[in-house]
């Protein structure tokens, strides 16, 4: 066997390897992303993934409870309860009318039960005042 | 001084317009004076776009509210310190920011280099010129940071407002490390389109030998280099600020700056199979190619609302723009390389499978393997969606598969490489080389293993490391040996001489030492632990061997900002250690609330504590500590990373060939096993 072949067949074992390794950890950590309007559309085995749901926190709907934070997040006028039971303390962006990006997963009541919980700055504080080019 | 500032930048753009259309004329004319005229414009678009910067500060330190940039990123209350690095902290600034820190490296190159290699430099210029021509199109008509705020009053007529004070910087960004992370990241980010003007001017111009790679090497160093501390600082900043407890979790944003790190890391190492045996011409292009174009795409996926990230801009009309200038480099980049691919044959093939220049391909195949899967794992949503019409994401297991074994075979490969011989190794010098190394390296595993290192990922980490460490270590010891052997100096001034005789490639192992420790500290991160709890006065909570008490909670004011601050003292044994203050900050002109950790660190393990809150029943504040071993020898590496660039930097001390071989038999017959290998590697690098 030549040098090339030789080093060809080193590449490929390592590069299947990793592409092996990475296919498994795409399969554990796969998450789907639907819009709030689509989940009652969504089979059975749909519902039993993983989800990222993004929308607005509902402003007032913010609920301290034990063990969990529960919120309503609506997009479109179509609203979705959440239940945050994540370990890690609810970012400080997070607050009424802020953007949240919600990862869990969907329970058979349609409550969601988040994980993570990731939000944005509420747009009222990003509009800038109509700049005009000078 | 708004109207100074956008028309210093608008001749800024004039001037790189001239620089790319002049050059090119130089270049078909050949006149001298178009070649200097070019130049000349070239290096005023840097002035100009100083004087556009200063305008912008200027504005800041005035507290000018009609300007819509310092209203948004600044107010009358905000410190000087915060007011000065304002400038990059938004969109617009920060492009300029960038327009800046190019325009610098651009001034030097051409400064440096003016009236030397003609054939080269025009092309060079007009390279340079052209991309500064496309961030100078933003800064002045897409992205203007001096966009007045006005509104349309009675009869239409449109009058400019003030507001009364501005809203303020972000909390997040209200934190020292802010002001000199994006100045490092910025400069790797730029600094890679000099190596890169310089690949497409080699190509384009077909300039003959590698003497573009010569030319650049100390560039790209410098490059790497800020990126490298750019990296490391942005993970510092996340672990220091964001406050969950770790520096890394593959957001975008990170992602973003680890890319153009890898594959600038690949280009690096492979230069040197091009200098020393001709060898891999079409990758190393292709390599300084595709790290500029990620330079570039890093940019556009954080600012164009692409992808979802907490750190992202906030979603604009620069997207197109910056696709666009992604799809024009890319296609001038394939046409120089289709017109001139011969003048990039090899001169060798590989001759062995066990020599430097195996170790080399590995090292960049698996830096380009962990590239691919970084941008893979990153555009998951968006490929996922133009495959199969499902937006899916990955999260950090999908990295960490296919990182952390990747991570492990570089420090494999950082201790193997660099001893292998050039062309083929025998089996003498493996053993030689790597027999007392490896022993170490197991024995240190058997010492690791039962005292609690079970993790067979951090396992092998450590057996690497000090593999890693014993290899540079006896490297450094057996040139010393041959120096002390000569000179009669002790062990460790002879290992300065050796050291400062080839800087680069001693450079190289100090950097090497720094990643090693960068991943001693990463492999800590398996045995991480953390504990949540409401506490009170008086209350205490055990974690490791740290017994945290509660001591009193109140509330600061503060000029910007009111603190709720919690006074923890952290014991260990029945000694105090350290007293601890985790804070909530709100933010009264924007709003906004921000956490401050309190962190005491030592080389074994970070003790991190995060005010979470006050728990909605008891209103008791609720604390979160996580015990992170080993944390602190990342940013050490780091320092250490950064230590041996500047070494490998500097020109090395031409080496005084002076044997005394007559006089002192006895030392040469000791030294002679190792001085022809010695010599025949300082001849080669």
């Amino acid at each position: 066997m030549n040098t090339k072949t030789k080093f060809g067949v080193g590449a490929g074992v390592i590069v299947v390897t990793l592409v092996t390794l990475g296919w498994v950890g795409a399969r554990e950590s796969k998450t789907y992303y639907h819009l709030i309007s689509e989940i009652p559309t969504l089979k059975q085995s749909e519902l039993r993934q993983r989800m990222r749901v993004s929308g607005n926190v509902a402003p007032g709907t913010i609920k301290h409870l034990p063990g969990r934070v529960e919120f309503v997040l609506v997009e479109e006028s179509k609203a979705l309860n959440v239940a945050y039971v994540g370990q890690d303390p609810l970012p400080d962006t997070f607050k009424d009318d802020a953007q949240a990006l919600v990862e869990g997963k969907l329970g058979s009541d349609g409550k969601f039960t988040a994980e993570q919980v990731q939000a944005k700055c509420a747009s009222k504080y990003e509009v800038a005042p109509t700049p005009v080019k000078n | 001084m708004d109207l100074f500032g956008s028309f210093a930048l608008l001749l800024a753009f004039v001037c790189a317009a001239y620089a790319v259309v002049g050059g090119i004329f130089a270049i078909r004319t050949r006149n001298p004076f178009l070649v200097k005229s070019a130049r000349n414009a070239g290096m005023a678009v840097c002035a100009l776009i100083v004087l556009g910067v200063a305008s912008l500060e200027y504005l800041f330190f005035t507290d000018n509210f009609s300007v819509a940039y310092v209203v948004q990123h600044s107010s009358h209350t905000q410190s000087t310190f915060f007011k000065f690095a304002a400038l990059w902290s938004g969109q617009e600034g920060s492009l300029l920011f960038w327009s800046l820190i190019l325009s610098f490296y651009v001034f030097s190159v051409l400064w440096t280099y003016r009236g030397k290699h003609p054939e080269l430099m025009p092309f060079v210029g007009v390279i340079l010129a052209a991309v500064q021509m496309f961030f100078l199109i933003l800064n002045n008509f897409i992205a203007s940071p001096f966009k007045m705020i006005g509104e349309v009053g009675p009869g239409g007529i449109l009058h400019w407002i003030t507001q009364p004070d501005g809203r303020g910087l972000t909390p997040l960004l209200q934190y020292p490390e802010m002001v000199i992370h994006p100045p490092m990241l910025y400069s790797g980010y730029t600094g890679f389109t000099i190596p890169f003007a310089f690949g497409l001017a080699a190509l384009i111009g077909r300039y003959p030998g590698e003497k573009w790679i010569h030319l650049t090497r100390r560039w790209t160093m410098i490059a790497w280099c800020f990126q490298s501390i750019g990296v490391l600082l942005g993970a510092h900043w996340a672990y220091a600020v964001l406050g969950w407890g770790g520096y890394w979790s593959w957001d975008p944003v990170e992602n973003a700056s680890l890319m153009p790190w890898l594959t600038g890391t690949a280009f690096l190492h492979s230069v040197m199979m091009q200098e020393k045996r001709g060898m891999m011409k079409v990758w190393n292009v292709w390599l300084v190619f595709i790290t500029f174009m990620l330079c570039i795409f890093g940019t556009t996926i954080t600012r164009s609302g692409m992808i979802s990230s907490v750190h992202a801009f906030a979603q604009s009309e620069i997207g197109p723009w910056f696709f666009g200038f992604l799809g024009l480099i890319f296609i001038v980049c394939l046409a120089a390389f289709l017109k001139n691919r011969d003048y990039l044959k090899s001169d060798n093939q590989l001759d062995s499978l066990i020599s430097r220049e195996s170790s080399f391909l590995f090292n960049n195949l698996i830096l380009l393997v962990a590239c691919v899967a970084v941008l893979s794992g990153t555009m998951f949503p968006v490929l996922s969606e133009w495959i199969t019409g499902q937006k899916i994401s990955v999260g950090a297991p999908f990295f960490n598969h296919i990182n952390i074994p990747i991570g492990l075979m570089l420090l494999l490969l950082t201790g193997i490489g660099p001893l292998l011989a050039w062309r083929r190794t025998s089996a003498e010098s493996l053993k030689r080389n790597f027999g007392w190394p490896m022993l170490g390296g197991l024995v240190a595993g058997a010492i690791a293993y039962p005292i609690g290192c079970t993790d067979i990922f951090s396992l092998t980490c450590a057996i690497l490391s000090v593999f890693v460490i014993l290899t540079i270590i006896s490297e450094f010891y057996r040139g010393a040996k041959v120096i002390r052997a000569r000179s009669g100096e002790n062990i460790l001034a002879s290992a300065v001489q050796l050291t400062m005789r080839n800087t680069r490639r001693y450079g190289g192992y100090v950097v090497h030492r720094g990643i090693v420790l960068v991943f001693v500290g990463i492999a800590g991160q398996a045995f991480n632990q953390d504990k949540q709890m409401e506490m009170k006065a008086g209350s205490s909570m055990k974690i490791g061997p740290y017994t945290l008490v509660c001591q009193a909670f109140d509330s600061i004011p503060n000029v910007n900002y009111t603190a709720e601050r919690v006074t923890i003292e952290a014991d260990k044994g029945n000694r105090q250690v350290m007293m601890l203050y985790p804070e909530k900050r709100a933010y009264e002109s924007s709003q906004e609330t921000g956490t401050m950790v309190a962190i005491y660190s030592t080389l074994r393990e970070d003790l991190y504590v995060v005010y979470a809150g006050r728990s909605p029943e008891s209103d008791q504040p609720v604390i979160h500590a996580y015990l992170n071993p080993l944390v602190k020898w990342i940013w050490l590496g780091g320092v250490v990373v950064v230590l041996g660039t500047i070494l490998a930097l500097i020109p090395s001390r031409p080496p005084v060939i002076v044997l005394k071989a007559a006089e002192q038999p006895a030392a040469l017959s000791e030294g002679s096993r190792v001085v022809p290998a010695a010599v025949n590697r300082t001849s080669l690098t």
